[in-house]
């Protein structure tokens, strides 16, 4: 079943065109890489996508509805969840606290001024933290969490509000290489799970050929390669524009 | 060989609490080039902007010229020769070309090249033209052309280029190429982060291969380029 | 009015506003490169007008005279800048903006006391300038000749800096740390040497524009605070950082000034004001201002959590409470008097602290809610012979509207423009109290606001207060604790997350601005039945910095630290109005030693101390 259908989305800044009537449509269930080298329009591609960005052109669709030109709070309304590159929980709060806020807005009841928080969703916020494997941290403050312990509890504040598109915006930088395999590992598990679809930015070459159904390859702002895993490697253009060439022979 | 003019002894950074570099070592002498490589993430930036002093977090050694600088902050660090081109480039947009180069300058120091805008334009020919245009109206690879003329006119002894060659058209990567060895010939030390093994292979004399936060792999790019094994470990698909 | 009249005005408007443009580039070009609000920019621009007369008085009479003080002025004034730079500002580039607004606040506080010492309380009036005595005929009607040569000033000054941020190598490495701090200090340039250079710049220009304000203009005492206002209007209105902008809008708040006195001569600052929100709201970044970079390089100015209480502390606080009912059983009426003082001063800390701690918002104008809340409730004994309950429930209402209007303006725009819009809107409000006289009493404030005879006994009095206060912080304390509460905090932790998982930032800010003026605006009410008056300096910007101070003593990081704060504010006070004359003095000191020494209040210190004494560990 089609959830996302992107076509000819295009954004410039000034001169320079960062992104370039970029399309494809996304099912549920699929794990969609985004990657490129540094500067290809991944993160302006997925800004567009979130409404932190507006496109110049374009259309961008959810199920039929849609996108541009609505505020990231409606668009997060509509079932579309996001991690951050930096992980940006509340820092003043414990990693189930982080939680409960998300599930408050997600029910529409943050602006409730007398029940202590306390009381509000804290099994749910608990059996998220379960779910992806960091309940042991649950009444630590944010800011004083383990990298990636914070990555984790990052993922189920995006699953918080039962998306069904997950934008994930390099999830496993930082991370040691271990972590990295059960981070993707697992939100791959929750993307079948719960037949989300997920595009994710990554430079971990291990993550993307390793989890990926399908890899777009971004170049100059536009779509140099949309394909499987193994179709993607064996791409003589993206060899030559992404991977560099070397000397040595093969792809570097 | 000379003695290492850059000289980096067990250096460990943080950013807020995540730790980006452990126990990292390495030197490098005049008229060498070092090329740390490694993917985005394994900590290559962050090793030039602990050298700079842009690294708030940091325990180690760095010394340059015999002259120890962990303490100091970034500018003392500049006025020592370190010149500093970041990834981002950072050209000051609001200023036109000239200017951007006239913030740059420092006195001349002995034993190295000196430089002043209209040497730099020669060396850089596209930004003759431009030199009153404001900087934020050039293209990206003028942009990083300027910057790294920029940091030349404060008369380095050591150049730490960022992935100098990212997003460039692959002809203006080759005539960076050809300054950069052109600056080391003319005895300047560059440290060069890089993702791209081919431009790196053209340029550098060393490599350090870079995996989160760690050297894994320390050699001559003679030797890398022979077995690429390394490589393909640490960088490849 | 004929059309010579319309021209005079507008000429003289032109003038004024010359003057204004002077002492705005400075107060800009300090905020470019520094981005710090200096409030004693204004204090520059007073002490260049009394040295000017100063000095004009010991040097040769005449021309030379004249101007070589003028010229003396200025330098003074930079020279004073200089002196701040090194010593205060300096520690406080990368501190939460609140400390440099409160420290630069400080330091206006001194000069104030000084100034007074040196100069006496009476206005001053300087000679003219020679050379520059006579009048010229314009289309009929005789205007100043000094006039004309301000007006020129104003475009040969604006060449000039343009020259030197242009055409120096100075002002280039100046322009270059202001677009770019960290990468203009790779480039080995010493910030800080830029930086002192600037603020001498730019004091010498406020020094400059005081001193040129002698032959037109009485100096008072009072300039400071509504020169150092005016600027930042006009550099909002011009847009932070330009010095064209600045230009124009000097222009036109000068010409709008001039007219508005005409039409409406009391509330012509209103009409300012007005003017501003309209810009505001049209273009945020102001005329020719650039958006601003997103991230700031301030600090957040709290982390707190505000756990809530647990049963040790809700133990320790009933009794406390319990305690607390009891006093009157026991105490005479000075200390009943005093405690009641305390509670009020506490809830009005206790609403800012809110806002501050929780919010992440900082106010610079509290204190127009505070009297808002006052004077609706003293309004409606006096006009609608309302009892003392109605009327104490108006005075919430009242300051919650009011602050429900501010921060539909101002939320929005967060930082430093939060802090001066409200600054500046409680000194219009002030300025129509204090001109209204005929509704509001004016300098005269309004009397015989007692409480109804069942409260008029100190005791029952005393209870009021402290229910009232009591429940409102408890309440305040569920709020905190409550969804909106942590939806406030997300907010205030990451608005970008905070956006990003659907929750209305704007709306939770702008309610919580709304909640905590109306607060505030309950401890105004009870303060005017407690008084049983209100003056103008209710809601003054010196009570909204009594606010602050309050809420900084007690420390940012807990629930408890605005009654502790209020505490000892009262009785610092107190102590130092019966031991000396200087009371400004010693809290300008009082609130530098906080920002520079100990920012996180007196329960941070007593914190430490303890962690220290117990050896216990680190709260996480």
């Amino acid at each position: 079943m089609t959830l996302l259908v992107v076509e000819g989305l295009s954004k410039r800044f000034g001169a320079m065109v960062a992104v370039d009537r970029v399309g494809f449509t996304l099912a549920a269930g699929e794990m969609l890489a985004l990657i490129g080298p540094n500067g290809a329009g991944k993160t302006t591609c997925f800004n567009l996508l979130n409404g932190q960005l507006r496109p110049d052109a374009g259309r961008v669709t959810l199920e039929g509805v849609s996108l541009v030109g609505l505020t990231p709070r409606r668009i997060w309304r509509l079932g579309v969840g996001r991690t951050f590159q930096v992980p940006a929980a509340f820092a003043s709060m414990t990693a189930c606290e982080n939680l409960q806020v998300v599930l408050l807005s997600h029910h529409r009841r943050a602006f409730r001024v007398w029940r202590s928080t306390r009381s509000w969703y804290a099994a749910d916020a608990l059996a998220l933290l379960e779910r992806v494997g960091v309940a042991h941290v649950a009444d630590q403050r944010c800011g004083t969490l383990a990298y990636g312990d914070l990555k984790r509890v990052e993922l189920a504040l995006a699953l918080a509000g039962r998306p069904r598109l997950l934008l994930m915006d390099e999830p496993t930088a930082g991370m040691a290489p271990a972590d990295r395999q059960a981070l993707i590992a697992l939100t791959r598990a929750l993307v079948r799970e719960r037949g989300l679809a997920a595009v994710f930015i990554e430079h971990d070459m291990d993550v993307v050929f390793g989890h990926a159904d399908r890899i777009i390859v971004l170049d100059h702002g536009r779509i140099l390669a949309d394909g499987s895993p193994a179709a993607v490697r064996d791409d003589a253009q993206v060899r030559a524009v992404y991977l560099g060439t070397s000397p040595g022979g093969r792809g570097q | 060989m000379s003695r290492a003019i850059l000289e980096v002894e067990a250096l460990d950074a943080w950013y807020g609490a995540a730790r980006i570099l452990t126990d990292l070592s390495f030197e490098l002498r005049s008229g060498e080039v070092l090329a740390l490589l490694g993917r985005n993430g394994a900590g290559k930036t962050t090793t030039l902007r602990a050298v700079v002093g842009l690294v708030a977090r940091r325990r180690g050694r760095i010394r340059i010229a015999d002259r120890e600088v962990a303490g100091l902050p970034p500018y003392r660090v500049a006025r020592l020769g370190i010149g500093f081109v970041p990834e981002d480039r950072r050209i000051f947009s609001g200023l036109t070309v000239q200017e951007n180069l006239e913030v740059g300058r420092q006195p001349p120091r002995a034993g190295v090249p000196v430089w002043s805008p209209e040497r730099l334009f020669g060396l850089f020919p596209a930004l003759a033209g431009l030199r009153h245009r404001p900087a934020g109206r050039i293209s990206g690879g003028e942009q990083q052309m300027l910057a790294i003329a920029r940091t030349l006119m404060g008369n380095p002894a050591v150049l730490l280029l960022d992935e100098p060659a990212e997003g460039l058209a692959p002809r203006v990567v080759d005539h960076l190429a050809e300054t950069l060895r052109g600056l080391k010939g003319e005895g300047l030390a560059l440290l060069l982060s890089e993702q791209n093994l081919a431009f790196a292979g053209v340029v550098a004399d060393r490599v350090c291969i870079l995996e989160q936060g760690r050297v894994l792999h320390h050699g001559t790019m003679a030797a890398l380029l022979a077995d690429p094994t390394p490589a393909h470990d640490h960088l490849a698909l | 009015m004929s059309m010579a009249h319309l021209v005079v005005q507008l000429l003289s408007g032109l003038a004024a506003g010359s003057v204004l443009f002077l002492i705005a580039s400075g107060l800009s070009i300090i905020f470019g490169v520094t981005r710090i609000v200096n409030f004693a920019h204004g204090s520059f621009t007073m002490l260049g007008a009394y040295l000017t007369i100063d000095l004009i008085g010991r040097l040769p009479d005449g021309g030379f005279g004249f101007w070589a003080a003028v010229g003396l002025a200025a330098l003074v004034a930079g020279g004073l800048g200089v002196l701040l730079e090194r010593l205060v500002l300096r520690r406080l580039y990368r501190s939460p903006e609140l400390f440099p607004l409160l420290a630069t606040f400080g330091v206006v506080l001194i000069v104030q006391d000084a100034a007074l010492a040196l100069w006496g309380p009476e206005d001053l009036l300087g000679p003219r300038a020679p050379g520059l005595t006579g009048t010229v005929l314009v289309l009929g009607l005789r205007f100043p000749v000094y006039d004309l040569f301000l007006i020129a000033l104003g475009p040969v000054v604006l060449g000039l800096l343009r020259l030197v941020f242009h055409g120096t190598g100075w002002g280039t490495r100046v322009r270059a740390a202001t677009e770019d701090p960290e990468m203009a200090a790779a480039l080995g340039i010493d910030q800080h040497r830029l930086f002192t250079g600037v603020l001498f710049l730019g004091s010498a220009l406020a020094g400059l524009g005081g001193a040129l304000q002698v032959p037109r203009e009485a100096i008072t005492l009072q300039m400071d605070m509504a020169t150092v206002i005016e600027a930042f209007v006009v550099v909002v209105i011009g847009g932070m950082g330009s010095l064209g902008g600045a230009f124009v809008a000097a222009l036109l708040i000068g010409v709008l000034q001039a007219f508005g006195i005409l039409a409406f001569p009391r509330i012509a600052l209103v009409l300012v004001f007005l003017v501003m929100a309209v810009v505001l709201m049209l273009r945020p970044n102001g005329l020719f201002g650039r958006a601003e970079p997103a991230a700031g390089s301030h600090q957040a100015l709290s982390q707190g959590s505000f756990a809530p209480p647990g049963p040790l502390a809700r133990l320790v606080g009933g009794i406390a409470l319990g305690l607390l009912a009891l006093v009157p059983l026991a105490a005479n009426d000075y200390s009943l008097i005093v405690l009641t003082e305390i509670f009020i001063l506490a809830l009005f800390a206790a609403s800012l602290h809110f806002l501050l701690a929780v919010g992440g918002m900082v106010s610079f104008g509290h204190a127009a809610f505070f009297g808002l809340g006052a004077y609706g409730a003293a309004l409606a004994v006096t006009g609608l012979d309302a009892a003392m309950l109605p009327a104490l429930a108006l005075a919430p209402l009242a300051a919650g509207l009011g602050a429900a209007l501010v921060g539909a303006l101002c939320v929005r725009l967060g930082g430093v423009y939060l802090a001066m819009l409200t600054l500046a809107f409680a000194q219009i409000l002030w300025s129509i109290v204090f001109q209204w006289s005929s509704v509001t009493g004016g300098d005269n404030g309004l009397l015989g606001i007692w409480p109804e005879p069942w409260a008029s006994g100190r005791a029952a009095y005393y209870w009021l207060t402290l229910v009232l206060c009591a429940g409102a912080m408890l309440g305040l304390r569920r709020l905190v604790a409550a969804p909106f509460g942590y939806a406030l905090r997300a907010s205030r932790d990451s608005a970008l997350r905070a956006a990003a998982v659907g929750l209305p930032v704007d709306r939770l800010r702008w309610l919580a601005f709304a909640l905590a003026g109306a607060l505030a605006g309950l401890a105004g009410g009870l303060q005017a039945f407690a008084k049983g008056s209100v003056f103008p300096a209710l809601l003054a910007v010196p009570t909204s910095v009594d606010g602050l101070v309050m809420v900084l003593l007690g420390g940012l990081e807990a629930l408890s630290g605005p009654l502790v704060g209020a505490a000892v504010f009262h009785g610092l006070e107190t102590e130092a109005m019966r031991g000396t004359g200087h009371w400004r003095l010693l809290l300008g000191a009082v609130i530098l030693a906080m920002v520079l020494v100990c920012p996180s209040g007196l329960s941070g210190v007593v914190g430490r101390v303890a962690a220290r004494l117990t050896g216990s560990a680190r709260r996480p």
